[in-house]
């Protein structure tokens, strides 16, 4: 329980280290108690944290209002759906027609984005694409014919909402039995929060890019390198960098300075907690629902086992660990060995983490892991396949490095002859305003293999998995190959601090227009040194394999440094949709695009 | 003209650095090979600075490169610079036969004639018209379209030079956009309670590339016991490889009056929360100025090393030293007034922003 004496305005010395921990409490104590709201600052509820209530049936009401959260000894407001963060988890049925009630409790308008959900675009719940938005005081009906089954989730598409509190689970039964077994199940949101209003962080990016990077290059580290690799090799490492002003630690634009990580609505050292009798196998829906922050998630002790990716069942994979983004989901199944494992989701910048436990008890707790160090980013995650050191490799044949890391992994099981046709093109085509301003880097010569992990991930003596492990039960949901290709680059400026494709924000854009009908390939080049979890709203994005093999059906996919991805959509969904990079900043400083299916 | 002292003054501005400051032992071994490096193996470039006429770059210049590299070794950490444009490279000698250079340009550069068109895939369609589309005045609007803004106080600081002591401050505010923004630039000196002389900017900023800004606007000049100046500014800001804040404005005023200010700024972090800041700052003046004790040619420069402590990002406590000298005629007129043509100085200030 937390006093008034710990308030910040009494206390200023408040300890670093429950800023990065959080509060036990989770904040609800303190925002009840008179003497904060006495602060004047307090206005709203309690808000209720960890395990979400579970509503279920066909008819729902939400309400968006505020409430007072309190995650690091500063008493803070959130934006909430029934007083709730997370909010309320939704759990629906194949086939059935769903009618949810929105009312907009706030002074600004809202929305709910129903993510990866297939639906009438006028249900999507996007302001200025899907529909006007949710005014202060109105309520809107969604409905719509639930046509799919496994975990989602669901967040507000409009200001800063999803960053401040307005995100929950959606779970959908399969209208059959569950192929997944399970004698018990839990969904781990896994989400960020941050004390400051998000627009001023915004703000403080757009004064210094790396505003929140406390992982920068020294001196001292320069002098250490010297000693112990030389002085040339300490300069070699660094130039390039230099030359190009560009951080080799640039792995998040924001870090734990700004952010408290949240499992369930829970800080680490609040430490949510699910229960299990010994003997049971465990599902896990992890959902990241961070409006800034990749996670890499692992249970030590454990393996995982990934069933399910975005809502789609894949072939089970085991693994130790993996990383996932913000808007993507994955099912696990695990079976604890002892009465207590730690799930442990370091932040992609190794900043922080988010942590809870499974126990046979409450109040058990296993040991929790250090941090991983801080790596900084390869030549590879700037240069692509130049960078990765293959001496002598020309341009032209890249193809045999993409294939090599392809053996094995493709078509096993899948039966999808009909989906042979080669894959995407390799051409590199920079649009023409990729020249400018509004980027600090263009890749000419993109990796395309599929199995790397990412940055922090590589040889750490962990099995991660990497989209090249997924493999969607069934092959893909339309046999034909692709009609046509859409480049777009994934563009940026972290010194000015701005997101787009192909270099224009999206205030710049035009629509991407896919015929209705039609199945179309999407290559996202990625020309930046950060991960992008990139989002097609109203229909599947098909991953395949640079020689054209599919593999996963995504809502969110992950687009590492300098990588260049395909992917094959059947445009089935006419209307206006969204388009965007999952980081929410990003999305919000311009890497979003309006579709026009038509 | 003003482009051609820009990039000239540059070299100065450099050469100058290296004289005053890295002879400073402090930084000597940080600076030293990073800044080596970062002089003799660059074509002067900047991108698509309008101010740096191509022709005129020497081959050791600000170091304002764009990462063009040679790739025909796969030696990564060996960047070849070569020239800022893909036409006029003939004549320079990037080090490389064997490979077709703009291969691996990453930053900068201007679009080939075939580069894609990134409005190709909207086959006609707009946002907010046409079919399934909401009105304009339902428009998304996201931040990419809105204004920010921000005030920054580099330098807010008390001095002492051996018979002298006054405060100093320097900053900006800008307001607007990504790529346009009004900006206040201020800079003076207060002793005995009274301003003794100040320089105040308004300008337009427009980045034109990755890391470079035109400026464009006035300059307004007060002094104690002088007569008012008014210049029209024309000049550019922004991040020179290895990561420099330049600074360079021209100045033209009334009565054929000319003027060139030169600043670079370059942090060097000891610690995340600690650094040293070398700053050089030069000043060049077309035409005497008596009353304002300034004579024609290389007037005045100032070289300071700063150890500052980040608070936070916003509250930056400093302490330092400055290096400041009058050159040619206008350390005569200092001589004159019976000022000091060159001094020492101890600072104590304070960086903040918000």
């Amino acid at each position: 329980m937390k006093h008034l004496t710990e308030l910040p305005i009494l206390n200023p010395g408040l300890s670093r280290r429950r800023f990065v921990q959080g509060l036990a409490a989770g904040g609800v104590l303190l925002s009840l108690s008179p003497l904060a709201r006495a602060t004047g600052l307090l206005s709203g509820a309690g808000t209720k944290t960890g395990t979400a209530n579970i509503l279920s049936g066909t008819q729902f009401d939400l309400e968006i209002g505020e409430s007072a959260v309190n995650f690091t000894g500063n008493p803070r407001i959130a934006t909430t759906i029934n007083g709730s963060l997370p909010a309320p988890t939704l759990r629906w049925r194949e086939g059935d027609t769903v009618t949810i009630r929105v009312t907009n409790r706030l002074k600004e308008t809202t929305s709910i984005h129903w993510h990866g959900i297939i639906l009438p675009f006028e249900m999507d719940g996007v302001p200025g694409i899907s529909f006007r938005g949710i005014q202060p005081g109105e309520t809107f009906t969604y409905q719509f014919k639930v046509q799919q089954n496994g975990t989602y989730w669901y967040h507000s598409h409009s200001g800063m909402q999803e960053a401040t509190g307005v995100y929950g689970a959606i779970i959908i039964d399969p209208a059959q039995d569950d192929p997944i077994r399970a004698d018990r199940e839990y969904v781990v949101q896994l989400s960020d929060w941050t004390d400051e209003d998000p627009m001023r962080v915004l703000a403080k990016l757009k004064m210094q890019g790396d505003y929140y990077n406390y992982n920068q290059p020294t001196a001292v580290d320069f002098f250490q390198d010297a000693s112990r690799i030389g002085l040339k090799a300490a300069i070699d490492k660094r130039k390039m960098w230099n030359e190009m002003r560009m951080s080799p630690t640039d792995l998040a634009d924001l870090s734990a300075d700004v952010l408290t990580y949240l499992m369930n609505g829970t800080t680490p050292a609040g430490n949510w907690t699910g229960l299990f009798r010994p003997g049971e196998r465990i599902r896990l829906r992890f959902i990241n629902g961070a409006a800034n922050t990749f996670y890499d998630v692992r249970i030590p002790g454990l393996q995982l086992t990934v069933v399910q990716a975005d809502g789609i069942n894949v072939e089970p994979v085991t693994v130790d660990e993996f990383r996932f983004g913000p808007g993507e989901t994955y099912d696990v199944l695990v079976q604890p060995k002892d009465d207590a494992h730690t799930i442990f989701a370091q932040a992609m910048d190794r900043t922080g983490y988010a942590r809870g436990t499974l126990a046979t008890h409450a109040g058990l707790e296993a040991p929790v892991p250090a941090i991983d160090p801080v790596e900084w980013l390869s030549m590879g995650d700037m240069m692509g396949a130049m960078g990765g050191g293959m001496a002598g490799m020309s341009h032209g044949d890249m193809s045999g490095m993409d294939h090599g890391n392809m053996k094995g992994m493709n078509h096993a099981g899948m039966g999808h002859g009909a989906m042979t046709a080669a894959g995407a093109s390799t051409e590199v085509r920079h649009a023409r305003t990729e020249y400018g301003a509004s980027i600090d880097m263009r890749v000419d010569t993109p990796r395309t293999n599929l199995d790397d992990p990412g940055i922090g991930l590589r040889n750490n003596g962990r099995r991660v998995l990497t989209l090249a492990d997924l493999h969607t039960i069934g092959g893909p949901m339309d046999p034909r190959g692709a009609e046509r290709e859409i480049e777009l680059h994934l563009t940026g400026n972290m010194e000015r601090y701005t997101w787009s494709f192909d270099g224009v924000e999206y205030g710049k854009s035009t629509p991407v227009r896919f015929h209705y009908g039609e199945r179309v390939r999407i290559i996202l080049h990625n020309d930046t040194m950060m991960t992008h979890p990139m989002h097609l709203h109203g229909m599947w994005s098909e991953l395949e394999t640079p020689d054209g093999q599919f593999l996963a059906r995504r809502h969110t996919i992950p687009v590492q440094p300098a990588q260049r991805i395909s992917f094959l959509v059947t445009a089935d969904a006419l209307g206006r949709w969204a388009w965007h990079c999952h980081l929410m900043l990003h999305m919000d400083t311009g890497m979003f695009r309006e579709v026009v299916v038509a | 003209m003003k482009t051609t002292l820009n990039s000239s003054g540059i070299r100065i501005m450099n050469s100058l650095f290296k004289k005053k400051l890295l002879t400073a032992a402090m930084v000597t071994g940080v600076v030293l090979p990073l800044f080596a490096h970062g002089q003799t193996q660059h074509a002067g470039h900047a991108e698509h600075m309008p101010a740096a006429p191509k022709s005129s770059v020497p081959a050791e210049a600000a170091g304002m490169n764009h990462g063009t590299m040679d790739m025909s070794d796969m030696d990564h950490s060996s960047m070849d610079m070569t020239g800022m444009d893909h036409g006029s490279m003939s004549g320079m000698d990037h080090g490389s036969g064997e490979m077709d250079h703009g291969d691996m340009q990453m930053q900068g550069g201007s679009a080939p004639p075939d580069a894609r068109d990134p409005d190709a895939y909207s086959d006609g369609f707009e946002r907010n018209a046409g079919k399934y589309a909401l009105p304009p005045s339902d428009a998304l609007i996201m931040s990419d379209m809105h204004k920010f803004g921000s005030v920054y106080f580099d330098r807010l600081e008390y001095v002492k030079a051996r018979s002298e002591e006054w405060a100093a401050y320097e900053g900006e505010a800008w307001y607007g956009t990504t790529y346009n923004r009004a900006v206040i630039k201020a800079e003076g000196e207060v002793a005995g309670g009274k301003l003794q002389e100040a320089e105040t900017q308004l300008l337009w900023r427009h980045a034109v590339s990755t890391f470079w800004n035109t400026e464009l606007g006035f300059r307004f000049d007060h002094a104690d016991g002088a007569p008012n100046r008014e210049w029209l500014a024309f000049g550019f800001n922004g991040l020179a490889p290895y990561w420099f804040e330049v600074d360079a404005t021209a100045f033209v005023g009334p009565s054929g009056r000319t003027a060139l200010a030169l600043e670079a700024e370059y942090d060097i972090l000891l610690t995340q929360k600690l650094y040293l800041q070398p700053r050089v700052e030069v000043n060049f003046h077309g035409k005497d100025d008596k009353r304002w004790g300034i004579g024609s040619g290389l007037t005045d420069g100032t070289a300071g090393l700063r150890v500052k402590y980040e608070i936070t990002r916003q509250l930056v406590p400093y302490v330092g030293v400055e290096w400041a000298s009058k050159f040619s005629k206008t350390a005569d007129y200092a001589k004159a007034a019976g000022e000091s043509r060159q001094e020492t100085r101890f600072v104590t200030g304070l960086s903040f922003r918000f």
